[in-house]
């Protein structure tokens, strides 16, 4: 599997995205600047976690409207797979190849915990390491996770199955509608997700729960 | 030039978890009565070109494509 990461200023979590796929798949991804106005012929683009440019006027907001961006959406058209998380999601619902947006956490505190996750729908490029409704441990680390949609949208998001991941046991650490974690676009290959799988891949992570999305994607894209 | 002031506001209907802090501080505060409390963004925009109709345009735009997210967020321009 060829993947790239894009990197964009204020973004932190891109050496912890390169280490996953690298340990995963056996090769480094190619980093992609903001700049860049191409994107290598890869088959999985990551966009990793952080704050770019410092959550200035709405997490994600401005990394959106950068020159990578559309070349990404360019990708994301032609069914290349995408992957947003933490604020990866947030710059993919800003740059509209999600539907929704992502709001401060109702609690107004930044949570930086492990959570439980059920996997929703099992049968996506991105979910199906997993058995359907698996239940999951991840690490969330955010301030603006609460994921809202209007409810047509959220009708079709859920009648769709394009609910992917969602908050369980009780562990929604931010008021997302639904409990939803992680959700895909209609085409099945552009992924957003707030929890973090490529923080626990390994025994030194304390588990590797996370493992299983980056196998199951490799197994697609090979 | 044009002076314009931008104000974003979160859509009617869509939580707002720090107007309801605020509101209970203003509580807090002792200032009954506080029916509710949403928090907004403003913007001072200055435009080079003085021609009234292009700046609303351009305005409008900028709002749609990066001021505003629209999903959750209502706009209001005007021009002073």
């Amino acid at each position: 599997m060829k993947s790239a990461v894009i990197q964009l200023p204020g973004l932190n979590r891109d050496r912890d995205m390169i280490a996953a796929l690298t340990k995963v798949s056996g090769k480094a991804p190619i980093t992609v600047w903001q700049t860049e106005t191409e994107l290598p012929d890869v088959d999985l683009i990551v966009i990793p976690g952080g704050f770019s440019y410092g959550d200035y006027l709405r997490c994600g907001a401005i990394g959106a409207r950068m020159p990578v961006m559309k070349a990404v959406a360019e990708k994301a058209a032609k069914g290349v797979m995408v992957m947003g998380v933490c604020n990866g999601f947030q710059i993919l619902l800003e740059a509209g190849l999600l539907p929704g947006a992502l709001m401060r956490n109702a609690s107004l505190k930044f949570v930086c915990r492990e959570v439980k996750l059920e996997v929703a729908n099992a049968n996506t490029a991105f979910t199906r390491g997993y058995a359907p409704g698996e239940i999951i441990r991840c690490p969330v680390a955010h301030h603006d996770g609460n994921y809202f949609a209007d409810p047509d949208t959220l009708a079709r998001l859920e009648g769709e199955g394009q609910v992917v991941f969602r908050y369980a046991e009780g562990t929604n650490p931010n008021g997302s509608v639904n409990d939803i974690a992680g959700i895909i676009g209609e085409g099945g290959n552009v992924l957003g997700m707030m929890p973090h799988p490529e923080n626990l891949i390994e025994a030194a992570h304390g588990g590797s729960d996370g493992r299983a999305l980056f196998e199951g994607l490799l197994g697609k894209a090979a | 030039m044009i002076k314009a002031r931008i104000i974003v506001t979160l859509k009617n209907g869509v939580l707002d978890p720090q107007g309801k802090a605020i509101e209970g501080a203003l509580g807090g505060l002792g200032f009954s009565g506080v029916g509710s409390v949403r928090q907004g963004k403003v913007f001072d925009v200055e435009l080079q070109d003085g021609d009234r109709a292009k700046a609303e345009a351009a305005l409008k735009e900028m709002c749609e494509r990066l001021l505003a997210n629209t999903v959750i967020e209502d706009y209001s321009i005007a021009i002073t």
